[in-house]
């Protein structure tokens, strides 16, 4: 599903990825460690096609409207409630059955009853939870996470958790973190940045 | 029929960031106000007639460019153009949708700025309002784009006016010489070509302002 060869990646004058070769093939769950600065977003963000390469190859073999991105900011209007964010999103993905599909994920990521408030009002947590509602929407058949568990308390780490603990081994995952060991379990491949 | 739907989507989403946060239109008119108030009161008497039409352009042209500089604002703040760009529909549905909103201010900016301009200058025709309206279509077709072009960039404050003033050079040409001129039509129809050729341009290049 994604095969990169000699992958870089230049912003000016510093390289931030250098010659990365890797493959992801379906269904398979990509952990992507490495420190601050190592080039993890940027693999991401390369691999959503929202930056292009310097150098090397990098192809993904899905659809824009089949990928889910789940970057460091949310991608959600401050000042639209959570359901007007994910029913923008829904119609733009032409998401079928969109009123249900998005019900099913606000309250399985607990965030229903706070369906009708804006998300500036929204803590860290929630902001979170929703950029995740947003991200699985459209069923996507390949999600990029970038830093999943940012910003979750206790039991938003658990509800992650089983959000990603059902859908692996369903959905191609790659998935940016500074905690591999949550999710060494799921983890096919795994890939470290330096 | 998918296109106009998420044309219309995009839309009225800008529509409702605007009611909730009130920030463009409203600084939209009291900026057009307080212009063509300073203007009555510099420009001597003996030239009012024909220099008031260029002032109310100039007026026009520097409110279009404040609620530009907020276009993208909301999508700037959070990346949101990230999560735009990767939906599944043709991306100048984005500018379409924006510059339907951006024309959707101006309006709001106009219908208080002729009457005061009816007030301190000038009587307001039918040849000045045909020349608005149309100058509306052009300046928020390039306006759109040249804004998402802006966003991306630290230096947008500057970039933006640098960019967009030249551009639109022809809409006062075409609306002063509209408001002015015995023969409007002539102007009016350059203002619409002006609009057709940059609509088109806007509309086939916003794909490559928005992606790398």
């Amino acid at each position: 599903m994604i095969r990169a060869e000699g992958l870089s990646r230049s912003f000016g004058t510093k390289r931030v990825l250098r010659g990365l070769d890797f493959e992801v093939a379906e269904r398979d769950f990509l952990l992507v460690t490495g420190p601050n600065g190592s080039g993890k977003s940027t693999l991401l963000a390369l691999c959503a096609g929202l930056l292009a390469p310097t150098g090397g190859s990098l192809d993904v073999s899905v659809e824009r409207g089949e990928l889910g991105y789940l970057a460091h900011e949310p991608l959600l209007y401050r000042e639209l409630t959570a359901l007007e964010n994910l029913d923008l999103y829904g119609r733009l993905y032409r998401v079928p059955e969109r009123r249900e599909r998005i019900g099913m994920l606000l309250e399985r990521l607990r965030l229903w009853d706070s369906r009708h408030e804006r998300v500036g009002s929204f803590s860290r947590g929630m902001t979170q939870r929703l950029a995740l509602c947003r991200a699985l929407l459209h069923e996507p058949r390949l999600l990029l996470l970038d830093e999943p568990y940012a910003g979750l308390d206790d039991a938003g780490t658990a509800l992650l958790d089983d959000e990603l603990g059902g859908l692996a081994g369903e959905r191609t995952f790659v998935v940016a973190t500074h905690d591999p060991g949550r999710l060494d379990h799921v983890a096919t491949e795994r890939l470290g940045l330096s | 029929m998918t296109y106009f739907a998420d044309v219309v989507t995009l839309a009225r989403k800008d529509l409702l960031l605007e009611l909730r946060s009130r920030d463009t239109v409203p600084a939209m008119v009291l900026f057009v106000i307080a212009a063509l108030v300073v203007f009555s009161f510099s420009v001597p008497a003996d030239v009012e007639e024909r220099a008031s039409y260029g002032l109310l352009w100039i007026g026009l042209v520097f409110t279009a460019l404040l609620g530009l500089t907020r276009a993208f604002a909301a999508e700037r703040e959070q990346r949101v153009l990230d999560g735009l760009v990767l939906a599944p529909c043709d991306r100048s549905a984005i500018w379409l949708g924006k510059g339907i909103a951006v024309v959707a201010f101006l309006l709001l900016a106009e219908a208080v700025a002729l009457p005061a301009f009816h007030l301190f200058f000038e009587p307001v025709g039918w040849e000045l309002v045909a020349g608005v309206l149309l100058a509306d279509v052009g300046l928020a077709s390039v306006g759109a784009l040249l804004a998402a072009m802006a966003a991306a960039s630290r230096t947008r404050e500057l970039l933006l006016p640098l960019l967009f003033l030249p551009l639109v050079i022809p809409v006062v040409v075409g609306g002063v010489g509209a408001s002015l001129a015995e023969d409007p039509g002539r102007y009016l129809a350059f203002l619409g070509l002006y609009d057709a050729v940059f609509a088109i341009l806007s509309w086939a290049t916003f794909e490559y302002v928005v992606t790398e």
